[in-house]
């Protein structure tokens, strides 16, 4: 049952990458085996636990549920993208700051899902965030550092916007020649 | 500087974690790596007539297929590594792949090796395996009965074990003014680690070498084992344990998985590589608990406990599991009085083979089930005597001035203050208004239920000596290296493999005060038999007292040699030398001082040391404890149960811990709030089910509900410290307290919310189906 291998390229993390792969391969194992990005990862065979959890065109998605293929021209992001050891991304050093990781496998799939809830609510209360984390499993922590790792991400996350917001309307008057 | 340990820093292993970089077993790619996948049995108890591989070796990405047969005489059987004594233990031998009969759902029938991951599962659609199924033994008391099929033919009844400890003379039974009796099933569940279990063996055929990375809690014990089964030398064995996705108990079995990827790899001079799936980890992973447990405890009406009476009915599966056969008898059977001053007890546990995947231990280990039967029952007894639950325990907790306390069973609990954390859990709840409310609030029909748990827990195992009497294969000595390099960071070794406890944190942190350097300048190294000598791993909550009381006394060692060399460069005497702060200085003399970092240059350059003195500065230390340490604490649930549903709400949780001294209280705290969300799941919503057949239902992560965060209450957690004697670090355990302590909490609040029905026990896990149903009976009678 030989069929043909198909093309498959992505943007990730900001960079073209393609590789060829089997129609039926998993976008996670795709990422992990082929592409080498191996933060992502998978902690189940029926799409539960969200530990694959990716951005895909911005949205948090399970890369388990998805084919290669049906990613071709999408931009994805996965956690090896977030930032860097010294540039941790707010959500990363929030989860660092208030211990919501143990083993941390689950973790960069939490961070992705917790990444797409604040795009949707930047302001969570606590039962928004536990609700919010429907779709994925920790089995170290009880939940409860996660929640406020992410109050904390929101936090920083939306005092940047707004530091931006001004940044932007500074720079727009600037151009406006008013200053 | 101020005090590393008692801080609440971050974790130094968070960044790699959290930035993608953490390196697990299916993140390790090798040259010319091969795929291996198991095929394992459908059948709960079949022979097996016929297996026929030749489709699958037709593909043209399978380079082998094993089975049982062609593994005859080539790979030992895997070993149980818990002989407990004096209690007619048998153990039948557990081939890695089964040869001609198949005892659980999950058993491995198979081994395919191909050059593709999705290739190697195609193939086990390609095997043919021709099965005469057989009756099933499934539940363990069915299974005890004259003429239950039998898992093993020369094993009579099933019985693997039958174990006794204490005596309590029948006239303390007859003439007690009360005895209360229960029996609890503490159901079958499974540890889940988000990880599954994986292994990948690399051999090279020139040294003969085999290196194996394996989801191990214990690599050291997997190597001593593996090497027996695979018929390797242990000096040419290597294992690494890789960064883990959690364990629980999980992962400190040996597996049969495990060696007949050792076997491949060699075999076929090639590396190879398995990873389990999470519908094959339900069945193919020890599960945890399945004990059927019988209590009477018997004492006055003003509320005095004269003696306890257990029987323990455990569920052993198919095979004994690497710690199997001291779950229900050692672990449980020696802490069945719990934090209670009971003068009398005595178990009697029947370890049962059955046709289920192996029960090992699980986050707690026996101890979980030790309190939930008596925390239990003390609740049904003060029902009894119409006393409050509270008042029960006040009047029997052993005494702060009882310690060192031997328990009726004979173990030495080392310190303890129970009414400490007890006051202060009750304080936070503010205990007597709540049961006024309670009581408000159940005349207005509305079922609040207030839950206590006042535990003791067992763990850090030790001395060795007492390990080997009570049959345990190994010793429980903890190891650890501390080396000082010429700039003056540090290397630690140490023998404990941690998989999200934060041992890099923990230990870090000890040392960072021993020798005075910061944090940064401290690497820790774990998990590869190559780098660190003998040791025993991680599990029973061992760690930090005895594996961080080996780093402690290595540190040490290590300042009392570069002690020894700053008096020589200062011209001192060794007493007269002060070390604070990373500095040694001579008393009294201010400006006469070394760092510790020139020390280290001076050590290891050795241009001048004292006469005799060999150079370097590394110490190392085995630490084998004195005694267990024995952790305990308070947990207060208080939930409200809807009549009409029979849901639970949560309204508070509360845990007051004493685990001796906390080292990180970040750390602890997140070891107790995981242990709590696993007790919790336990008692709420986790539950293998098995068919009578023999079929697990609850077979995937659709079918096992792993809790999720919306389940969960906020956890009020605050700690006590009282000392243990039995480490330098005064440090008790914190991984397993949670879960002890909150399943009967949860429990008791739940019960105590039925008490106007009459409800005395339901069945775990308390779904609102059973709950409303037990209400509905008890509105009936
Ligand atoms: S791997 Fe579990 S949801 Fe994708
Ligand atoms: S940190 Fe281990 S599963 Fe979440």
């Amino acid at each position: 049952m030989a069929i043909e291998n198909r093309k498959v390229t992505v943007t990730v993390n900001g960079q073209e990458r393609s590789a060829e792969v089997e129609p039926r391969k998993l976008l996670v194992h795709y990422l992990r085996d082929d592409l080498g990005l191996t933060g992502t990862h998978i902690g189940c065979d029926t799409s539960q636990c969200g530990a694959c959890t990716i951005t895909v065109n911005g949205d948090a998605v399970k890369s388990c549920t998805m084919l290669a293929v049906q990613a071709d021209g999408a931009e994805i992001m996965t956690v090896e993208g977030l930032g860097t050891r010294n540039e941790l991304h707010p959500m990363q050093q929030s989860f660092w700051e208030e211990h919501g990781l143990q083993c941390g496998y689950c973790t960069p799939g939490v961070m992705m899902a917790m990444i797409g809830l604040l795009k949707e609510n930047p302001n969570p209360s606590e039962e928004e965030i536990r609700e919010g984390m429907e779709g994925v499993i920790c089995r170290c922590t009880g939940y409860q550092f996660i929640v406020s790792a992410v109050q904390k991400a929101a936090k920083i996350m939306a005092e940047a916007n707004e530091k931006n917001d001004q940044k932007v309307a500074a720079s727009q008057l600037v151009g406006e020649g008013n200053l | 500087m101020a005090n590393a340990v008692g801080a609440p820093l971050k974790r130094k292993e968070d960044p790699r974690l959290l930035t993608g970089n953490g390196c697990f077993a299916d993140d390790i790619q090798l040259p010319g790596m091969l795929h291996a996948v198991i095929l394992r049995s459908p059948h709960a108890h079949a022979k097996i007539k016929k297996i026929n591989v030749e489709e699958a070796l037709k593909s043209p990405h399978v380079i082998a297929v094993y089975t049982g047969k062609d593994l005859e005489g080539k790979i030992g059987p895997v070993p149980s590594s818990w002989l407990v004594p004096d209690c007619n233990l048998k153990e039948a031998p557990q081939y890695p792949l089964a040869i001609d009969r198949v005892r659980y759902v999950g058993d491995g029938v198979a081994l395919i090796i191909a050059d593709d991951r999705y290739a190697a599962r195609d193939a086990l659609d390609l095997i043919d395996v021709e099965y005469e199924v057989l009756p099933a033994a499934v539940r363990q008391k069915e299974a005890m009965q004259k003429g239950a099929p039998l898992v093993h033919d020369d094993i009579e009844n099933n019985i693997a074990l039958h174990w006794k400890a204490g005596e309590v003379a029948e006239e303390i039974m007859e003439n007690a003014e009360v005895v209360v009796q229960e029996s609890f099933y503490v159901q079958r569940v499974f540890p889940s680690p988000i990880e599954t279990r994986a292994a990948i063996g690399q051999y090279n055929p020139g040294s003969e070498e085999l290196t194996l990375w394996c989801t191990s809690q214990n690599p050291h014990i997997h190597r001593m084992v593996l090497a027996g089964v695979l018929g390797i030398s242990e000096a040419k064995l290597r294992v690494i344990a890789p960064d883990m996705g959690g364990g629980f108990g999980g992962k400190i079995g040996v597996y049969p998985d495990e060696a007949l990827i050792g076997y491949a790899a060699r075999d076929l001079g090639r590396p190879v590589k398995w990873i389990e799936q999470r519908s094959e980890h339900f069945t193919s992973s020890n599960a945890g608990r399945d004990e059927v447990i019988d209590v009477e405890l018997a004492g006055n009406r003003d509320g005095t406990l004269t003696a306890i009476r257990v029987k323990n009915t455990a569920n052993l599966g198919a095979y004994l599991s690497t710690m199997g056969p001291g779950v229900s008898t050692i672990d449980f059977g020696l802490m069945i009085t719990g934090a209670y001053d009971i003068p009398h007890a005595s178990c009697e546990t029947f370890g049962v083979y059955t046709n289920t995947t192996p029960t090992d231990a699980y986050r707690g280990a026996g101890k979980p089930e030790a309190t939930y039967q008596i925390e239990r029952i003390i609740d049904l007894y003060a029902r009894e005597i119409g006393m409050d639950p509270l008042e029960l325990r006040k009047k029997n907790l052993v005494r702060k001035e009882a310690f060192p306390y031997t328990n009726a069973q004979g173990l030495v609990y080392d310190s303890g203050d129970y009414e400490k954390p007890l006051q202060k859990a009750l304080e936070i709840v503010n205990y007597e208004q709540l049961r006024q409310e309670q009581e408000k609030l159940r005349k207005q029909g509305k079922l609040i239920g207030i839950g206590l748990s006042t535990y003791v827990e067992l763990c850090g195992f030790g001395p060795s000596k007492v390990a080997g009497a009570i049959g345990f294969q190994g010793g429980v000595w903890e190891n650890s290296t501390v080396r000082v390099h010429p700039s003056g960071k540090v290397t630690v070794y140490s023998g404990t493999s941690p998989h999200g406890q934060g041992h890099a944190t923990t230990f870090g942190q000890i040392v960072a005060d021993k020798l005075g350097v910061p944090m940064e300048d401290i690497e820790l190294v774990f998990s590869d038999t190559k780098a660190i000598s003998m040791s025993w791993g991680t599990y029973g909550s061992r760690s930090t007292a005895v594996g961080g009381a080996a780093v402690a006394i290595a540190a040490d060692r290590v300042v009392e040699k570069a002690k020894k060399i700053a008096a020589h460069e200062l011209e001192a005497a060794v007493e007269d030398i002060t070390f604070e702060n990373g500095v040694f200085q001579v008393k009294g003399v201010p400006g006469q001082q070394r760092t510790f970092q020139e020390i280290a240059k001076s050590a290891n350059m050795a241009w001048n040391l004292p006469e005799g003195m060999e150079p370097s500065l590394e110490a190392q230390s085995f630490f084998d404890p004195e005694n267990f340490v024995y952790p305990f604490g308070t947990h207060i649930a208080i939930v409200e149960v809807d009549k009409e549903t029979g849901e639970i709400e949560w309204k508070r949780y509360v845990c007051v811990d004493d685990v001796g001294r906390v080292i990180n209280p970040l750390t602890a705290e997140g070891q107790v709030h995981g242990g709590v969300a696993q007790g919790v799941g336990q008692a709420l919503w986790e539950g293998a089910i098995y068919s009578k057949e023999g079929q697990l239902l609850s077979g995937t992560l659709m079918d096992y509900a792993l809790p999720k965060a919306r389940f969960f209450p906020h956890i009020e957690s605050s700690f006590t410290e009282t000392l243990s004697p039995v480490n330098p670090l005064g440090a008790k355990g914190v991984g397993e307290t949670g879960t002890t302590a909150s399943i009967p909490a949860v429990m008791n609040a739940v019960m105590d919310a039925l008490k106007p029905y009459g409800v005395k026990d339901i069945e775990m896990p308390l779904t609102p189906e059973k709950v409303w149903r037990a209400i509905q009976n008890g509105e009936g009678n």
